[in-house]
């Protein structure tokens, strides 16, 4: 049929259109400008003595100290002990998270008896458990993935259960009119549609398992990024501590955004 | 209750509890028996709970109080014999149009090429060839409800259940849409049930009335409507169009007014 053309107040799909050069360029100036600010005012301040380098040594020496870390081996030695306890702490909280918040949002028992329990733990500072898990779990690896996994579980479990509650009851209904079961429905329509809310809960958990992991293993470690700062911060190495602190900052600004781009991803169809 | 009916209503009721723990009565006694290939429309104020007796009906929402039976059957959950439309359209905004108008055809068993070919058959009948791909997000409102009435459509019900599905369109829209709800149902006659408060929708749309009255909700009373040439041009122009509208409005003007005032 050629109705199609013709079909009353069709939205015009977002077109591809090339854009110009000069303005992309523009953009990305503006977006970065703040940044380069920054970095200027990081040089000049120590340099022009406005500070003392002592307390802020200039970028450049701290970029140097970043290289002389990358090359000694430290940088990446560490690195990878925290990205693994990142990993593993988050990586846990989503698994255990997503399908207890599930639950919670779906059969009405399980959020009477686990609800409550939630409510109080999720104010509690995660941070004050760092001595305790220090007494029980030790200086390794153990108790900062425990730490990041208790500290990421409750922003994931929280906001998918309430993602999943929110879900337009005409949605689970039309799925069960369609022949679904209540847990094919609760898979292939409840979850799906409060995806946008489980990737927000998981950001925020992203956010957190960072502040953790640096806490934690700036407190109870021998190893680890957080290790480092503390490492080179009490023996007076400041350009060196400033490095690590940059690197911890880029990672989670990365982190971040690639997280935010495998969102998006998922979440095409919002995109009109 | 005569049981030639294909659904029956049988002293239905229901309460709900308030915020504040007291169970309010919303529906009431309802006794209603529908045909085989009728097209009956639920009218009343909004609170006369219209929409919860399409939910019972739906297997939405659990019968306590007395029985709906659909061929007999006593209803004890959602199936695929109640196809519903939702005002709200409750598309899967993930899904794109043919994934949605596929949805119900993916458990029935049958053969990849016959999910195609109906699905394309069903979005060709509500006009939305070319927009196989697209998201309901990135459609307009009308557009929305052919798919969904599309998708409700594809797994072949015998009875389709419309809660205000054209509540949420424009006027013009709407008047679209009611000419082609009553083509696809000259092709493909359904036993329908229509919950509306639009007095000039169920007129041109049924073939009985259902008027509702609230607190509790009742049915207070059922009137046929016999429109000859009900999908020619013009007809709700005709005086026996106007003396229904006048007839159907003095039984739910009483009602509305109450449910403006009594909040």
């Amino acid at each position: 049929m050629s109705r199609s053309a013709t079909v009353v107040g069709a939205v015009k799909p977002k077109l591809d259109r090339p854009r110009e050069k000069g303005t992309a360029v523009v953009n990305w100036l503006v977006r970065w400008f703040p940044l380069a600010i920054l970095a200027i005012t990081w040089e000049a301040a120590p340099r022009l003595g406005l500070v003392n380098p002592a307390s802020l040594p200039p970028l450049s020496v701290v970029v140097a100290a970043l290289g002389r870390l990358a090359m000694g081996g430290d940088l990446l030695a560490n690195g990878l002990k925290s990205l693994f306890r990142l990993v593993c702490g988050l990586g846990l909280a989503i698994l255990a998270g997503v399908p207890l918040g599930l639950t919670m949002a779906w059969f009405r028992p399980v959020r009477a008896v686990f609800g409550p329990l939630v409510r109080c733990l999720y104010p509690m500072p995660k941070s004050a458990l760092i001595p305790v898990l220090l007494l029980w779990l030790g200086l390794g690896d153990l108790s900062k993935i425990t730490l990041i996994f208790l500290g990421c579980l409750l922003p994931v479990l929280i906001s998918t259960t309430n993602g999943v509650r929110g879900v337009e009851p005409a949605m689970i209904w039309s799925a069960r009119s369609l022949g679904r079961s209540r847990l094919a429905a609760l898979f292939g329509v409840a979850l799906p549609a409060a995806m946008p809310d489980v990737l927000a809960g998981i950001r925020s958990a992203l956010a957190m398992s960072f502040v953790l992991l640096v806490s934690s293993e700036y407190l109870m470690s021998r190893d680890g990024l957080g290790y480092l700062i503390s490492f080179l911060g009490d023996g007076g190495a400041y350009d060196g501590m400033f490095a690590a602190v940059l690197v911890v900052s880029i990672l989670g600004f990365a982190a971040d955004r690639a997280f935010n781009a495998v969102s998006r991803r998922a979440l095409a169809w919002r995109e009109t | 209750m005569t049981s030639s009916a294909l659904i029956s209503f049988d002293r239905v009721g229901h309460s709900y509890r308030s915020n504040a723990g007291v169970l309010v009565p919303a529906l009431a006694d309802v006794s209603l028996d529908i045909a085989q290939g009728e097209f009956v429309a639920l009218l009343g104020p909004s609170g006369c709970g219209k929409s919860t007796l399409l939910y019972l009906l739906g297997g939405f929402v659990p019968i306590r109080d007395g029985e709906i039976r659909v061929a007999g059957k006593p209803v004890t959950g959602p199936g695929r014999d109640r196809g519903v439309v939702f005002q709200s359209f409750a598309l899967f905004p993930w899904k794109t149009v043919r994934q949605n108008v596929r949805y119900g055809l993916e458990r029935m068993s049958l053969p990849r090429a016959e999910q195609e070919a109906r699905t394309a058959r069903l979005i060709d009948m509500v006009h939305l060839n070319g927009f196989e791909d697209h998201f309901p997000l990135q459609l307009s409102g009308g557009m929305r409800q052919r798919v969904a009435i599309a998708r409700t459509l594809a797994v072949d019900p015998a009875i389709l259940l419309m809660d205000e599905p054209f509540g949420a369109l424009d006027a013009q829209t709407r008047e679209i849409m009611h000419e082609e709800l009553l083509a696809i149902m000259a092709r493909r006659p359904m036993t329908t049930v229509f919950v509306t408060h639009d007095v000039r929708e169920a007129v041109y749309l049924a073939d009985r009335v259902a008027v509702m009255s609230a607190r509790p909700g009742h049915i207070k009373e059922v009137v046929t409507i016999d429109l000859p040439g009900r999908t020619e041009p013009g007809v709700q122009k005709t005086a026996a169009f106007g003396a229904y509208v006048e007839r159907l409005w003095g039984l739910v003007k009483n009602e509305a007014v109450q449910a403006a005032a009594g909040r």
